[in-house]
């Protein structure tokens, strides 16, 4: 089990901070609203209820699946969340045009069918198709890159939902980014629709690295790093002071196997999010539950390579190799 | 004293630290494992965290875990069940909007459990509960997709309740949560669970 290293160990304290780090960007203009700071008897969606639910993601693998028979199968897969998409991101390739929100006929039918969580994505900047999956009820928003993004120059400000938000970061500037503005969960970006982890490794690893210069780092460039990355120097510093990013971290983008999945808990992920790999295998039914059992004990090889064992090589889905693919081709550079 | 906390999935970080939290304020020389595996059971007592139930289940079957911890338990290891944790320790569970679903449980406590109760993340909370009947105060704490305890029978005796359910429930060894104690500010559920330990 990996702790945080914690000096600072007031959980309720880490709430607090980012919640006082949401007010400072309200302070500085760039948020409309807020909600009551006079507390309810009952309150929903506080900063503490939205940054609380990815901490119960933890250890899980998500799921994208297109239909209540894919999100049956991930459920008895032991998935602790699925992800409705109208394409999975290997068809979304494929397909081209315009990737937009799933049918909400579909992520309703979804959420009817199983008693585990229900994500769905929206382009990145459209506020109304995260509006409508707020009014929908479903657990948790992905403003994702593997949709065509909906405004080139913003992201959607996350402080203004009830419903907690996840985003793709290939680094750790991006991550903070996104937090700030107020994502309660951030996922490597990875090239998703791949089959091919190397860019998911890749991205890990970078935020891994900047965690760690940050923490070795005096005031004076933390501040000029705030700066760099465009955040609240609270954030940075809190960052530095956890030594891990302050929100649930999962990895996402090109994970196909079992083997693939526990490589990148091995890298520090709190969990996946698995897409094309499962249903556009031969055997998803047994892959999911191969790569549930691989996340859940990926500190033991044994454990993983029983896992390995559940799926056969020859009924992974092909996979694309990143250098094949055109600079216009690739998804992770959608919404920096 | 050794406390073991279900690591597969959920809140386990958050509990271990909690629980480490708990040791100091009590000045108890203890400390805090992750439990995984069968051989990681030779503990004093066991967490199952907030999580999704089924998935520990399905993990915990897949270990080998579950019958050995079943077994543990009912010889009178002490253990704590906040929310999936809850669910796991339930004799009988459904569902507030699809009912009745197999899943493998631990199945041990004389409570009704409905999960999702209050509905979905939008409906997520945080409220104040008492617990002063465990020597805390009135405390904030959050219910994540909370599952909810109807009904309370056979051994099991009510601790708190927060509008018209149960939100913590003991029963001999055994104490469930629907809340999350470990997001919380206070130590104090964990300082009574290892008073259940001492005894």
């Amino acid at each position: 089990m990996r702790l945080y290293e914690l000096s600072f160990n007031e959980i309720e304290e880490f709430f607090y901070k980012l919640a006082e780090v949401r007010d400072i960007i309200k302070d500085s203009g760039l948020m409309s609203f807020l909600p009551e700071k006079e507390l309810p008897e009952i309150a929903t969606g506080t900063a503490r209820v939205k940054h609380a639910f990815p901490i119960f993601q933890k250890g899980g693998v998500i799921m994208d699946v297109t239909n209540v028979e894919q999100a049956g199968i991930a459920e008895d897969a032991g998935a602790t969340s699925v992800m409705v998409l109208d394409k999975l991101p290997y068809d979304v390739r494929k397909s081209g045009g315009v990737a937009r929100m799933a049918d909400p006929k579909i992520i309703e039918e979804v959420m009817n069918s199983i008693t585990i969580p229900v994500m769905a994505k929206v382009r990145i900047g459209h506020y109304y198709e995260a509006k409508l999956l707020e009014a929908l009820g479903v657990d948790t928003i992905d403003e994702s890159e593997v949709l065509t993004p909906a405004d080139e120059e913003h992201h959607i400000n996350k402080w203004e939902f009830k419903v907690p938000f996840v985003n793709g970061a290939r680094n750790l500037g991006e991550a903070l980014r996104r937090i700030s503005e107020g994502a309660s969960m951030i996922r490597t970006k990875g090239e998703a629709g791949t089959g091919n982890v190397s860019e998911a490794v890749k991205h890990m690893k970078i935020i891994n690295a900047e965690i760690g210069a940050l923490v070795g780092m005096s005031e004076e460039d933390r501040v000029k790093k705030a700066r760099e990355y465009q955040v609240p120097y609270q954030l940075v510093e809190l960052t530095a002071k956890i030594k891990r990013l302050p929100v649930v971290n999962f990895a996402a983008g090109g994970i196909a196997t079992p083997a693939d999945a526990a490589l990148m808990m091995w890298l520090g992920g709190d969990g996946v999010f698995v897409g094309s790999g499962i249903f556009k295998s031969q055997d998803p039914a047994e892959r999911a539950r191969a790569i549930v059992l691989a996340v859940a004990g990926w500190e033991y090889p044994e454990v993983v390579l029983e896992a390995q064992k559940m799926i056969s090589e020859q009924k992974s889905m092909m996979g694309i190799d990143i250098k094949s693919l055109k600079p216009e081709e690739l998804l992770q550079v959608r919404g920096q | 004293m050794k406390i073991g906390v279900l690591a597969y999935q959920g809140s386990f970080e958050e509990h271990a630290l909690q629980t480490k939290r708990a040791l100091d304020k009590l000045k108890i020389d203890g400390e805090v494992i992750a439990v995984k595996r069968v051989n990681d059971l030779d503990v004093d007592g066991v967490i199952i965290p907030g999580g999704e139930s089924t998935t520990i289940g399905i993990v915990a079957q897949r270990m080998g875990l579950l019958e050995p911890l079943k077994e543990k338990i009912m010889e009178g290891l002490p253990v704590l069940g906040t929310c999936a944790g809850a669910i796991m320790l339930a004799k009988d569970v459904s569902d507030a909007k699809v009912g009745k679903k197999s899943q493998p449980l631990i199945g041990v406590m004389d409570i009704s459990v409905i999960r999702n109760y209050y509905g979905r993340q939008r409906e997520s909370f945080e409220a104040n509960v008492d617990l002063r009947s465990i020597g805390g105060g009135i405390e904030k704490v959050v219910f994540i997709r909370a599952p909810a305890i109807v009904k309370v029978f056979g051994n099991a005796k009510s601790l708190s309740q927060f509008k018209d359910v149960h939100v913590m429930v003991q029963e001999n060894n055994l104490l469930a949560t629907t809340f999350h104690p470990e997001l919380s500010g206070t130590t104090i559920v964990h300082e009574y669970f290892i008073s259940m330990i001492k005894k």
